[in-house]
């Protein structure tokens, strides 16, 4: 027997959409390992995340669920997990890489001094071993690694597995959540103003680098981003104009920001210096702005227009705008 | 509070890699290292807590080759006390076993407080605070953009998806930063100077046994070449047309 847990995410009493993703991973490890796939989660209230977990496939859910679990506490957390990795003789554990996923998972795996990897895009388990893909320096390469130390911890890239929907009601067992000490805990959550649309989950992102020449010339972009609608696209920014403090750092596209991967990427202005092609090189089609026609940007783009941004971008949102406005 | 920083020396960001002929490792011909960027807003946290407490320690560790000396180098200069360099010659990219070997040492010496860098941009983990937070039993935050220490309680902010997270510490804790933390210092003269005369510790790192093993390392394909479709905005509506015929738009 050899079981996979899978640690599910709620926030705000909804089950977050990566965690279903998981769920698919280790439904795929499982057939090999002819093991279960157990689903753990912690909060409180977790009712409606269970009956979501419910439908996934996953063989059995387990809620920890109580007062103490409501704010996030990744020591308690990370803890009391570990308890049911143990319990169900979990072989292989893992979470979506989200921000709590990166938070969480790697204390789990320390709590049962297993091997762990992190950011994976691929996985399988062959001839006794678990092993894994992920992109290393930003995605300039892949590493492909086997685990030769047990529980593998591993966390998976969003928007690499289909969500699983395979299921019909798991058997939910509920735990109740350990009372305490915590050493960390979120006190707060404050919502990003204007209900931005997060990078990594946009499904256009329009970037802007140096070639707008000023801070207040990014409008250029923003209008561009706001042409898709609301919740479709977002501002993504070179390094090169967030070390110069015109843009904040959530908003780097690169190596020493954000990877995106989104259907649709923009790169206005940018010369497509290789840190920042790192990180967006894998997204589905490309489109550069640029004045220079030997920029390297080019090298990477599907499809691109030599000019002048400030000439070539509001032509292009009246054509976008025209186009979600005939939707 | 006695502070330990966590470094690495990775290759440039602006390396082209390129894989070495065992298809495990990357040639390091001509790739030039650097101090690991996230690890530079470690040391100017650490610098900035010591100088608002007037007291404690920062010390600088790295497990690494030899070569390290030359971040751990410029750490000294811009302000560490002393540096450790837990020498090794294989490349760590063994998220657990960096993180037994860090714990393993950390229980040695005096330590309330370790910061470190996000992730290191060669391996790109992003595993190490947790890891070790949980073998030496600290509390944690990671991803940090914005930390204040009052009362020795730590409030920490970092973003998730679409929100911003505020987590109260106590300390012992861990702390793994982000970039816009902090604008971090650069070494002057003085510092320089100075730290030729700080201790500077090198043992053998106690590596445990390894949890992964590198099967190989591959290049991405190559995007094919794409098409430029003119010139201002007269190409405008050609790259509409492309755009809707790949189902883009």
């Amino acid at each position: 027997m050899s079981n996979i847990v899978v640690i599910a995410e709620a926030r705000g009493g909804a089950l977050k959409r990566p965690s279903l993703e998981a769920v698919t991973a280790a439904l795929g490890l499982a057939k090999q390992t002819g093991g279960k796939v157990i689903a753990v989660l912690c909060g409180s209230g977790l009712d409606a995340a269970c009956a979501e977990l419910g439908k996934s496939g996953a063989n059995q859910i387990v809620a920890i669920d109580g007062a103490s679990f409501a704010n996030y506490s990744g020591d308690a957390w990370a803890k009391a997990i570990a308890d049911q990795c143990k319990a169900h003789a979990a072989t292989a554990v893992l979470m979506a890489h989200t921000a709590m996923g990166k938070d969480l998972l790697p204390r789990v795996s320390a709590q049962l001094d297993g091997s762990v990897l992190t950011d994976t895009v691929e996985l399988a388990f062959a001839g006794g071993a678990f092993t894994a893909k992920k992109p290393v320096f930003a995605g300039k390469a892949t590493m492909t690694a086997k685990a030769t130390k047990l529980p593998f911890c591993a966390t998976l890239r969003p928007n690499n597995f289909a969500p699983a929907t395979g299921g019909s009601g798991a058997e939910v067992q509920k735990v109740a959540a350990p009372g305490g000490d915590l050493l960390a805990v979120v006190k707060e959550i404050i919502a990003a103003a204007g209900g931005k649309t997060p990078l990594q989950e946009a499904k256009v992102v329009v970037a802007g680098g140096r070639g707008l020449k000023e801070a207040q010339h990014f409008k250029l972009i923003e209008d561009l981003a706001a042409a898709f609608g609301p919740g479709v696209a977002a501002v993504g920014a070179s390094r090169a104009v967030v070390d110069a403090g015109w843009r904040p750092h959530g908003e780097q596209v690169g190596q020493t920001g954000k990877v995106v991967s989104p259907p649709l990427y923009f790169a206005i202005g940018i010369s497509g210096a290789i840190q920042h092609l790192a990180g967006m090189r894998t997204a589905r089609t490309i489109v550069a702005i640029n004045k220079d026609a030997d920029a390297p940007i080019f090298k990477v783009a599907d499809f691109g227009i030599v000019g002048d941004a400030f000439e070539v971008v509001p032509a292009l949102t009246k054509a976008i705008q025209a186009l979600v406005a005939g939707k | 509070m006695d502070i330990v920083v966590c470094i690495k020396r990775v290759p440039a960001t602006d390396t082209a890699i390129k894989i070495a002929a065992d298809g495990k490792s990357i040639d390091p011909t001509g790739v030039n290292f650097e101090l690991n960027a996230y690890d530079e807003f470690a040391l100017e946290q650490a610098l900035r807590i010591k100088e608002q407490l007037n007291a404690g320690s920062v010390t600088v560790v790295t497990i690494g080759p030899k070569d390290s000396k030359k971040q751990l180098d410029d750490a000294l200069a811009r302000g560490a006390d002393k540096a450790v360099l837990l020498s090794t010659t294989e490349w760590m990219f063994d998220g657990a076993q960096t993180a037994a070997a860090l714990a393993a040492w950390i229980k040695t010496v005096p330590c309330n407080l370790v910061l470190c860098g996000r992730q290191a941009v060669d391996s790109d983990n992003n595993q190490m605070a947790g890891n070790l937070a949980a073998r030496l039993g600290f509390a944690c935050v990671t991803e940090v953009g914005k930390l204040t220490l009052e009362n020795g309680v730590f409030t920490a902010e970092r973003d998730i998806e679409g929100a911003r997270e505020v987590v109260t510490s106590k300390t012992p804790a861990v702390i793994s930063c982000n970039k816009g933390l902090n604008e971090p210092r650069y070494a002057n003269l003085k510092g320089i100077m100075a730290a030729k005369k700080k201790p500077f510790v090198e043992q053998p790192a106690q590596l445990g046994a390894r949890g992964v093993e590198i099967q190989a390392l591959t290049l991405p394909a190559a995007r094919a070449a794409g098409k430029i479709l003119g010139n201002g905005a007269d190409a405008v509506p050609a790259l509409i047309a492309a755009l809707r015929e790949q189902k883009a738009l």
